[in-house]
């Protein structure tokens, strides 16, 4: 600590910035934007906590009752919050269940196609949905599911049977909802799958074959364990996002018919929010989810280390 | 060369059956819209139209071309999707290429700094009363500046950045390079494939975004393309003079319809084959973190 060790580092530092303020120059926007966008907001999570009002600033609104937490033990007696929590966490699961094999399954197929250019146009078409907005997908569902001038319903009536209100039905449009999810995402989802696939040590394949392996001993004995970190990670992934979720697909694929199983919570959110202008519940509502979300992904990255695998960070 | 036993033979083409059927639930759904589409009004009534157009004819996408309002927010949707692209793709250059320094002084704190955003979101209403408070509501900024940068693209970038060997830079800086030089001249031209596959990425970003437009823009001059066709498909929006008629008969609504999805997907139909041996390098770059 003494004098002349302090004026050595200041010189040390004015030569390090000398060299190095091009760095800090570039990082500066980038930087001051996520400040901005990501930061800034957090001040306004205070308000979870507080009576909004408009001629206030954040910092002078009165606290809520009850220690603050008025808003939150109001969400939790709203049954439209409760539906949109339970449709939250119904919605991802089934996703999880149906929609999470889904990729694994097509890219094990697809690695037992032997003909490359059938797999290379199979892989373009397969792709495509993940590059169809949620409106559009939507719309598509539209011209396929309506009830009568729907591509489905017009096959089913054809054929005899009754039109399907596969859009209006509270179960039904569960069933749709989770299968275009699928649709869109089984093509994409495999990519990463594929190139695990790929970094297998192909004289795993071919000493098997020596030991008499069939095809389907292969997949299960070789593939399957070579693409297990993968699963396993991406898997506490999803576990870990149970309660998140976006807003443009379900929002897209709502109508009024089905808002008791359709209404999850990033649209209440906005529904209540933005358009009801209930900002303290529905800032309450979006913070119990964030915290939720954290919690849940630092379980998950501590389930992965405990199980052996890498962490997802 | 091993030869392949029958029964093996017989897998191949179950596995070329199976993957057929699933490429045709890919693609039916699109030829079915494009059939509509095309198709007459006669025979979209009674629901006679299936995968292939009947009564041939162009006349609902004349309809929509010569509709001011999806015109307009088609050429907007374009002008948006390139200016968010090419500012999306700076910045995050800009971000990835310092954190690659070891030597730079507080890079462990800024990447915490950087983390943190990518776990704890402060939430829908938050961010729309930030965006009230910098009075970018309503704002054709409101569409470009909040979703500038991802974090996650940012992440694949820098991974793609560690992947360029080091002396290659080291003997720039020994040569007197600059840091912005070692960035234009070496990097930049090296990361093409990385390029291609983040501008894919935040180009279609955008092209598919809504909930965006739908949270902070009143102002329906500045709707994006997928906003107005949520509207239209939701018989949400006012009529415009030119489709009113269309609108008010069933069998023209329909295939005004089919045209105005078909006209706001196919630019992105017509790039992302072209793109994937990059998008595909990219994916599998994500999931390499450090």
């Amino acid at each position: 600590m003494s004098k002349p060790a302090v004026t050595k580092s200041k010189v040390k530092f004015s030569v390090y910035m000398k060299k190095y303020w091009q760095l800090y120059a570039m990082l500066l926007l980038p930087l001051l934007y996520l400040l901005i966008f990501k930061y800034f907001p957090m001040v306004y999570v205070q308000i979870a906590f507080k009576k909004y009002s408009i001629v206030q600033s954040v910092w002078e609104m009165p606290w809520a009752q009850n220690h603050g937490f008025e808003f939150f033990i109001k969400a939790f007696g709203n049954n439209d919050f409760k539906y949109a929590l339970k449709n939250t966490l119904v919605l991802n699961i089934l996703d999880l269940i149906f929609g999470f094999p889904a990729p694994v399954l097509f890219a094990l197929i697809l690695n037992e196609l032997c003909f490359v250019r059938y797999k290379k146009v199979v892989q373009t078409i397969a792709y495509m949905p993940h590059f169809l907005s949620w409106v559009i997908i939507y719309s598509l569902a539209l011209q396929l599911l309506a009830p009568n001038a729907g591509l489905i319903n017009m096959v089913i009536q054809r054929l005899g049977g009754e039109a399907i209100p596969f859009l209006n039905d509270e179960a039904h449009w569960i069933r749709s909802y989770i299968g275009f999810g699928i649709w869109q995402n089984f093509g994409w989802g495999s990519i990463i799958y594929l190139a695990a696939i790929a970094g297998i040590n192909p004289e795993l394949y071919e000493a098997a074959s020596v030991d008499g392996a069939g095809r389907f001993r292969k997949i299960w004995h070789i593939t399957l364990p070579g693409i297990k970190p993968t699963i396993v990670v991406l898997l506490i992934m999803s576990l870990g996002n149970i309660l998140g979720g976006g807003f443009d697909r379900p929002f897209a694929f709502q109508n009024n018919l089905v808002m008791r199983v359709a209404d999850v919570i990033a649209t209440y959110v906005y529904r209540v929010g933005i358009k009801g202008l209930q900002f303290s519940l529905t800032t309450a509502v979006g913070l119990f989810q964030s915290v939720v979300g954290v919690i849940f992904l630092l379980l998950a990255n501590w389930l992965s280390r405990k199980l052996g695998e890498r962490g997802i960070w | 060369m091993k030869v392949k036993s029958t029964a093996d033979r017989i897998w191949d083409y179950v596995f070329v059956f199976l993957c057929l059927i699933v490429s045709a639930i890919c693609i039916i759904p699109m030829l079915n819209l494009l059939a509509k589409s095309l198709s007459s009004t006669e025979f979209l009534i009674r629901n006679e139209v299936y995968i292939i157009p009947k009564g041939f004819n162009f006349d609902a996408y004349g309809t929509v071309l010569k509709d001011p309002k999806y015109t307009r927010a088609f050429v907007w949707t374009v002008a948006l999707t390139v200016i968010c692209t090419v500012l999306s793709l700076t910045m995050t250059t800009l971000c990835a290429f310092p954190l690659i320094f070891e030597k730079l002084k507080g890079r462990k704190i800024i990447n915490i700094f950087i983390t943190i955003t990518m776990f704890f979101n402060a939430g829908t209403i938050p961010n729309y009363l930030l965006m009230q408070k910098l009075g970018l509501l309503s704002n054709p900024l409101v569409l470009i500046i909040p979703g500038v940068m991802s974090v996650y693209n940012m992440i694949i970038m820098r991974s793609f950045f560690y992947g360029i060997p080091e002396s290659l830079r080291e003997s720039a800086e020994i040569d007197g390079a600059s840091f912005f030089q070692i960035l234009y001249k070496i990097y930049v031209p090296l990361s093409k494939p990385v390029m291609a596959t983040l501008a894919l990425f935040y180009a279609v970003g955008r092209w598919n975004g809504y909930s965006d437009a739908l949270m902070y823009m009143k102002e329906e001059k500045f709707y994006p393309l997928q906003l107005l066709l949520y509207n239209i498909i939701n018989n949400i929006n006012s009529v415009e003079v030119a489709t009113q008629e269309g609108f008010s008969s069933p069998g023209l609504a329909e295939s005004l319809k089919a045209a105005i999805v078909m006209f706001s997907t196919i630019p992105i139909l017509c790039i992302y084959p072209f793109l994937q041996k990059y998008f595909i390098s990219g994916v599998t770059l994500g999931a390499v973190k450090e």
